[in-house]
C-alpha cells in the first residue's frame, strides 16, 4: 500500500474543528433522533401486536407450526435450561450453607434453598437462557426469510404472516416458558440437595419434606406462571424485530443481537412490576 | 374498495365483450427515501393477454409487479384486481384476491427450510385442505414435470442451481391455477433451451386457461414470444406501449436505443 501513496487517509481526517463547532447541534440532533426512534419503535410494536393477535384469533389455525414451534421452543431449550438449572442449584446451594451456618441457622437450608430457587432464580434465569438461545434463533430466522423475501412470498401465496409465523412462535413461547421454568426448578433443587448431601446427610425426602413444609401452592405457582409473559416479551420482541429486518445479512445479525438484548432488557424489567404485582395480589 | 362509480361501470358493461380487466394500475406514483422510483404510471391487462414490461435495471419494475400484488402499496394512484382496488385491503381480505394471483419472485425467494417438493405443495397445503395427500403429492409432481423438473425434487433449494429455483418458483405460482401471473424475469439465468421451454408453458396457460399475464423481462426475444404487448419503461414512466412492431417503428430515441443495444 505505502508505495501507491496516502491519498485516501485524507478522506478519513476531516479538520478537526469542523467537527467540534457541529458538536452541540448533532447532539441534539442525536437526541431528537433517538427519541423519535424510541416512539417510532414503540408504534410500530404496538401495531405489530395488533395484527398478530387477530390474525391469532381468528382461523384457520396453524397447528403444524405451532407443534413445530413448541418443539422448538420446548424440546430444544430443555438441555441447555437444565444445565443451567443445575449451575445455578450448585451455588445457591454453597451460598446458602455459608451464609446460614455464620447465623446459625443451617436447619433453613432446605426452606431458603426451595424458595430462592423457586421463587427467584429459576424464572429468571429460563427467562435469560430462552431469551438468549429462542430470541436470537427467532429473530436471526425470520430476519433472514425477510431479507430474501420469503417472508413477502407467504404473502403473496395468500398467507397471512402474522398468523403463520409469529403468532405460533409467540405462542410457543408462552406456553413452553413455565414448563421449561419447572425444569430448572427442578434441576436446581436437585444438584442443591447433592452439593448439600456431600457434605452432611441429608435425604431427599427429609430435604423436600422441610423445604416445601408450610408453602402453599400460592407462594409458587404465580412465581412459575408469570413466566409465561416472559415468553410473550421473548416471541414477541423476537418476532417483531425478525420481520420488520431490512438491509441484508448485517441486518439479519443486527436483528438477532438487538432481539436478545431486548428481550432480556425487558424481560428483567417487567420483573420489577411483576414481582410487585405477585406480592399484591397473592400476599 | 370499489367505489360506487366502479361498480356501476362495471355492471354497465357487457360481460361477454368487455369484463373488468384483469389487472388496472391507474396512474400509481411511487417513492422511496425521496427518491421516485414510478411517475404516474397506467397500464392494464385483459384476460388472455400477456403484458411484457421492459427497461433498464433500476427502473422500478420489480416496485411495480410487488405493487399489484400487494406487498407494497402506491404513494397515490389505484391497482385493480379484477375491478376491485386493493388499497387499504386488510391482509386477510386481499389474501383472497391474491389467491387467484400467481408470484415469480426475481430471487424465486423459496422456502429455504423446504425441500423443492415441499415449496411447491406449500401453498396447496394451505388452501387446497379438500385435497388428499396423494393428490396433492401428485399435483406437486405435475408441477414441477410443467416447468422441466422431475428429479431433484427432494433437494434443499440452496442444493439447486438459480435457474432451477426460479423453476421451482415458478412452479409454485402455479399451484393454485391463478388466473393472474406476475413474473419478475421468469427466464433470467436460463440456457436458451429451458427459456424457450418455460416461454412456451406461458403461451400454453394463456391458451388454454385465458390467465392474464405480466412479465418482466430483459429478454426481448421471449418477450415478443410471449407477449401481445410490450411497455418500456424508464425514468418512472411508460416510454411506449405496444406491439413489438410498434416499438419497431417508434421515432423516440430511447426505445430505438434500448431496441438496438438488445
Ligand atoms: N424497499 C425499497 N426501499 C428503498 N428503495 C427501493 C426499495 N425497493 C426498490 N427500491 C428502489 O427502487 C428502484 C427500482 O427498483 P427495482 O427493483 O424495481 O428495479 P428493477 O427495474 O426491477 O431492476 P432490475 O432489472 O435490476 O431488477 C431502485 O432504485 C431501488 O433502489
Ligand atoms: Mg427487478
Amino acid at each position: 500500500m505505502s508505495d501507491r501513496g496516502f491519498t485516501p487517509v485524507a478522506g478519513l481526517n476531516p479538520p478537526l474543528p469542523v467537527r467540534r463547532i457541529e458538536l452541540p447541534s448533532s447532539v441534539a440532533g442525536y437526541a431528537a433522533n433517538l427519541f423519535n426512534g424510541f416512539f417510532e419503535w414503540f408504534g410500530s410494536l404496538g401495531i405489530f401486536s395488533w395484527r398478530v393477535l387477530r390474525a391469532a384469533v381468528t382461523p384457520p389455525y396453524e397447528w403444524r407450526e405451532l407443534i413445530r414451534q413448541l418443539d422448538e421452543v420446548g424440546s430444544k431449550s430443555l438441555p441447555l435450561v437444565a444445565m443451567a438449572g443445575a449451575a445455578i442449584g450448585v451455588i445457591l446451594s454453597l451460598e446458602a450453607r455459608y451464609t446460614l451456618s455464620r447465623f446459625g441457622a443451617k436447619s433453613m437450608f432446605p426452606a431458603t434453598l426451595v424458595y430462592s430457587v423457586i421463587q427467584v432464580m429459576g424464572p429468571v434465569i429460563t427467562g435469560l437462557v430462552v431469551s438468549g438461545r429462542v430470541g436470537a434463533g427467532m429473530g436471526a430466522e425470520l430476519a433472514s426469510m425477510k431479507v430474501t423475501e420469503q417472508i413477502d412470498a407467504i404473502e403473496a401465496s395468500a398467507i397471512n404472516p402474522y398468523r403463520l409465523l409469529a403468532a405460533t412462535r409467540i405462542l410457543a413461547c408462552i406456553l413452553m416458558l413455565p414448563l421449561l421454568t419447572i425444569a430448572t426448578d427442578a434441576c436446581a433443587l436437585l444438584t442443591g440437595w447433592f452439593a448439600q448431601a456431600m457434605v452432611e446427610p441429608l435425604s431427599f425426602h427429609q430435604f423436600i419434606a422441610n423445604g416445601f413444609n408450610g408453602a402453599t401452592f400460592s407462594a409458587f405457582l404465580p412465581q412459575t406462571f408469570k413466566t409465561a409473559v416472559y415468553g410473550l416479551i421473548i416471541g414477541l420482541i423476537a418476532c417483531f424485530q425478525g420481520m420488520r429486518t431490512r438491509g441484508g445479512a448485517a441486518g439479519v445479525g443486527r436483528a438477532a443481537t438487538n432481539s436478545v438484548v431486548l428481550a432480556s432488557l425487558f424481560l428483567i424489567l417487567a420483573d420489577v412490576v411483576l414481582v410487585k404485582f405477585i406480592l399484591v395480589f397473592f400476599p | 374498495m370499489a367505489t360506487a362509480y366502479d361498480i356501476a361501470v362495471k355492471q354497465a358493461e357487457p360481460e361477454q365483450d368487455s369484463p373488468a380487466p384483469f389487472v388496472v394500475v391507474e396512474k400509481v406514483y411511487k417513492s422511496f427515501d425521496g427518491h421516485r422510483v414510478l411517475n404516474g404510471i397506467s397500464l392494464r391487462v385483459d384476460q388472455g393477454e400477456t403484458l411484457a414490461v421492459l427497461g433498464r435495471s433500476g427502473t422500478g419494475k420489480s416496485v411495480l409487479l410487488r405493487l399489484i400484488i400487494g406487498l407494497d402499496t402506491p404513494d397515490s394512484g389505484a391497482i385493480r384486481i379484477h375491478g376491485q382496488a386493493i388499497a387499504g385491503l386488510a391482509l386477510d381480505r386481499m389474501g383472497e384476491i391474491r389467491k387467484k394471483m400467481g408470484f415469480v419472485f426475481q430471487q424465486a425467494a423459496l422456502y429455504d427450510s423446504l425441500s423443492v417438493q415441499e415449496n411447491v405443495a406449500f401453498p396447496l397445503e394451505h388452501h387446497r385442505r379438500d385435497m388428499s395427500k396423494s393428490e396433492r403429492t401428485d399435483r406437486v409432481r405435475q408441477l414441477l414435470a410443467e416447468v422441466g423438473l422431475d428429479g431433484d425434487i427432494d433437494k434443499m433449494p440452496s442444493d439447486i442451481s438459480g435457474g432451477m429455483q426460479k423453476r421451482v418458483g415458478l412452479a409454485r405460482a402455479l399451484a393454485l391455477e391463478p388466473e393472474i401471473l406476475l413474473l419478475d424475469e421468469p427466464t433470467a439465468g436460463l440456457d436458451p433451451i429451458s427459456s424457450a421451454e418455460i416461454d412456451e408453458l406461458i403461451l400454453k396457460l394463456q391458451r388454454e386457461r385465458r390467465m392474464a399475464s405480466v412479465v418482466v423481462t430483459h429478454d426481448l426475444h421471449s418477450a415478443r414470444t410471449i407477449a401481445g404487448r410490450l411497455a418500456l419503461l424508464n425514468e418512472g414512466d411508460v416510454v411506449i406501449e405496444g406491439t413489438f412492431e410498434d416499438l419497431q417503428q417508434s421515432e423516440i430515441g430511447f426505445v430505438k436505443e434500448f431496441l438496438k443495444q438488445s
